[in-house]
C-alpha cells in the first residue's frame, strides 16, 4: 500500500465563516476543516483518517489576525503561529502565549500552522497515529497501557481505556489565561472557556475537543484579567524543533507586596487535557513566591499522579517545572 | 525504435525515411495525421517517449487511479506565480506544492525527504516566508509568489549569495538538504540581514541535515550575510 499519496478527495475553498460552516454542515462526519494542513495532510498520507470533502479555511479573512477589543484580544482561529509569537500586542500583554507559540515544531511550521489547528490537533499516541484499532479509533483495546507498551509519553492522570495526552504548547498557556474559545455551527455562536474546551476519554474517547462535525472554531478571545502577569513557559521534550512536549508548563501570577495575590498555571502532556493546576494555585497563593513555597507546590502538584512503565520520570520533571514557574516567573 | 515498420505496419504509416533522426511515432503521425488510437498504440511502442514521461510524471502514477468527485469543488486548471513566471498548470485537489513543482513543473531542485514537514528538504519561500511544501496543498497557494531555488539564480546565470557561500565555507556535504537549507536561509536573511549566530541557528532549525554539517551551514549563512 503507498502510503505517501493521500486517498482522493474533494477540496472546497470558502471566502466566509458562513460558507466555511455551511459547507462543514452539509458534510457532516465525511467533512473535514483543514487550517494549515501540517498535520492534516499527515493523516490523510499516512491513510490513517480520510474525508472525502476538505474544506480549506485559508482563503476567509474573518479567521485571519489579531484584534484588540474593547475587554482584551481577539485572535482569528487561522492566525499563524509566527504571527502570534511576533505580534507586539501578544508580547506586551500576554506574553506566555508568544513564549508558547515560539516552542511549537519548527520555524516553518509555525508559518504555516495556525492557532486553531494548535489547539485542535488529535493526539500524538504513536500506536493511534499509527492506525491500529485501539480504543480511541473506535476499538477495544489500549496498545500503549500493556506490559510492553512504549509509553514513555503518555499520561499520569485521568487514564480512562486510552492514555494519550494532549500535544499542544498553547493549550496551557489558553488555559491559564482563562481564552474564551469562540465555536460557530448552523445554529449560531458560542463560547467556550479553554478549560472545557478539551475534553478527556472519559467524555468521549474519540475527541479531544469539544468540536463536533460542523463546528467551526472561529476565534480566540482573551479577556485582559491576566494582562502584563509574571508570566513562566516552559517545554521540556527529546528535540528543540519538532517534538511535541514531554511536560510543558503555563502559569500567570500576580505579586502584591511580597506575596501572591493571584495564579494560575496548568501543564500539557500529562494528561489528555491540559492540567489546571488547582492545587498548587490553592497553596501558593498568600504565600512568598519563594524556595519553599515553591518546593511545596512542587510536592502538591504530582500528587495523585498514576504512571505507565516507561513514564515515571514525568512525576520529578513536572514538580521540577512547577517550582521553577513559581520561583523563575 | 528498432522494429518501426512491423509495429505501425498495421495501421497503413509508410516507415520513417531512413536517416531523418525524427522519424518514428511523431514524425509518422505528422505525416498522415493519425488518429489518437494510433498514436497512443505508437507512443507504447516507443521505449524512448516512455521512459522520459516516466521520469517526470511517475511520481504521479498512484494520484491519477482513483477519480474524486467533481462536484463543487475547486477547478482545477489553476495559475501559479512560480519564480517570477505565471505558470498554467492542471492541478488535482490533493495534490501538495512540492509534486507540483517537482512532477509537474519539473522543478526538481526542490525535495522531497520525508513527506511528513519533519525534515525542511522541500522548503520554498511562499511570499517571502518559508514553507515546508510537502504539507501545503498546491490548490491553497493560487496568489502566492512561490520561489525555488531554482528562482535564485541572477539575470547572468550567477550564484545568489547564499549559494555562494555555501560553496565557498563547504556548506553541504551530500547535498541532498542543501535547496532547503538555501531557501530557509534566504528567507531570513530576507527578513534580517544582519543575524547573529544564534537568530541563524533558530531559523534554520527547520532543515534536518543528515550529514550533521549544520555548523559548516551557519557558518555559510554568517559569511552570506557580511557579503549581501
Amino acid at each position: 500500500m503507498s502510503k505517501d499519496m493521500m486517498r482522493a478527495f474533494e477540496l472546497y475553498q470558502p471566502d466566509s465563516v458562513e460558507n466555511a460552516v455551511e459547507l462543514l454542515g452539509r458534510f457532516g462526519p465525511d467533512g473535514w476543516a483543514m487550517a494549515g494542513g501540517n498535520d492534516t495532510l499527515d493523516w490523510f498520507k499516512d491513510r490513517v483518517k480520510y474525508a472525502g470533502s476538505v474544506v480549506d479555511l485559508s482563503g476567509v479573512e474573518a479567521l485571519q489576525g489579531i484584534r484588540e477589543t474593547a475587554d482584551g484580544v481577539e485572535i482569528g482561529a487561522m492566525t499563524t503561529l509566527t504571527e502570534i509569537e511576533t505580534s507586539a500586542l501578544i508580547q506586551e500583554r500576554f506574553s506566555v502565549l508568544a513564549d508558547s507559540a515560539r516552542r511549537v515544531a519548527s520555524p516553518q511550521i509555525r508559518n504555516t500552522g495556525t492557532i486553531g489547528g494548535n489547539v485542535c490537533q488529535d493526539t500524538r499516541c504513536w500506536y493511534y497515529r499509527y492506525g491500529v484499532d485501539c480504543y480511541r479509533a473506535g476499538g477495544n483495546s489500549c496498545y500503549a497501557d500493556t506490559p510492553q507498551g512504549q509509553n514513555r509519553e503518555h499520561c499520569l492522570w485521568g487514564a480512562d481505556r486510552c492514555i494519550a495526552v494532549t500535544p499542544s504548547d498553547t493549550a496551557p498557556a489558553l488555559v491559564v489565561l482563562d481564552a474564551r474559545m469562540v465555536i460557530v455551527n448552523g445554529d449560531g455562536e458560542r463560547e467556550v472557556p479553554a478549560e472545557e474546551f478539551f475534553i478527556g476519554p472519559d467524555i468521549d474517547i474519540e475527541r479531544m475537543t469539544v468540536l463536533e462535525p460542523g463546528d467551526l472554531l472561529t476565534a480566540i478571545r482573551i479577556p485582559n484579567d491576566w494582562a502584563g502577569a509574571q508570566f513562566y513557559f516552559e517545554k521540556v521534550a527529546d528535540r528543540n524543533t519538532w517534538d511535541f512536549p514531554l511536560v510543558n508548563i503555563a502559569s500567570a501570577m500576580f505579586v502584591e507586596g511580597g506575596t501572591v495575590s493571584r495564579i494560575r498555571m496548568a501543564a500539557g502532556a500529562v494528561q489528555c487535557v491540559p492540567r489546571r493546576l488547582s492545587v498548587v494555585e490553592d497553596i501558593v497563593t498568600g504565600s512568598a513566591p519563594d524556595e519553599d513555597t515553591a518546593a511545596l507546590a512542587g510536592q502538591a502538584a504530582v500528587r495523585g499522579a498514576t504512571p505507565f512503565n516507561y513514564n515515571h520520570f514525568k512525576i520529578p520533571l513536572l514538580e521540577n517545572l512547577v517550582k521553577r514557574a513559581i520561583r523563575d516567573s | 525504435m528498432t522494429d518501426e515498420k512491423t509495429l505501425v505496419s498495421g495501421i497503413d504509416v509508410p516507415a520513417p525515411e531512413s536517416g531523418t533522426d525524427g522519424g518514428g511515432v511523431l514524425g509518422a503521425i505528422g505525416r498522415v495525421g493519425a488518429s489518437r488510437r494510433q498514436f497512443i498504440k505508437g507512443v507504447i511502442s516507443s521505449g524512448a517517449a516512455v521512459s522520459s514521461a516516466g521520469y517526470v510524471f511517475g511520481g504521479m502514477a498512484g494520484c491519477s487511479t482513483e477519480q474524486a468527485p467533481t462536484v463543487g469543488g475547486v477547478e482545477r486548471l489553476i495559475s501559479l506565480n512560480v519564480n517570477g513566471e505565471t505558470r498554467r498548470v492542471d492541478v488535482l485537489p490533493y495534490e501538495t506544492l512540492a509534486m507540483t513543482l517537482r512532477y509537474k513543473l519539473g522543478l526538481t531542485g526542490t525535495k522531497l525527504g520525508c513527506d511528513r514537514a519533519e525534515c525542511g528538504a522541500c522548503t520554498v519561500l511562499l511570499d517571502g516566508v518559508s514553507t515546508y511544501s510537502c504539507s501545503t496543498l498546491t490548490h491553497t497557494v493560487r496568489n502566492r509568489a512561490i520561489r525555488t531555488v531554482e528562482g535564485l539564480e541572477g539575470p547572468n546565470g550567477e550564484l545568489h549569495p547564499v549559494q555562494q557561500a555555501m560553496i565557498d565555507e563547504l556548506g553541504p556535504q551530500c547535498g541532498f538538504c542543501t535547496p532547503g537549507q538555501v531557501m530557509a536561509a534566504v528567507a531570513l536573511l530576507e527578513s534580517k540581514p544582519n543575524p547573529t549566530r544564534d537568530e541563524a541557528r533558530f531559523a534554520m532549525s527547520g532543515n534536518l541535515c543528515r550529514c550533521g554539517a549544520y555548523d559548516h551551514y551557519l557558518n555559510s549563512v554568517m559569511r552570506a550575510a557580511q557579503s549581501a
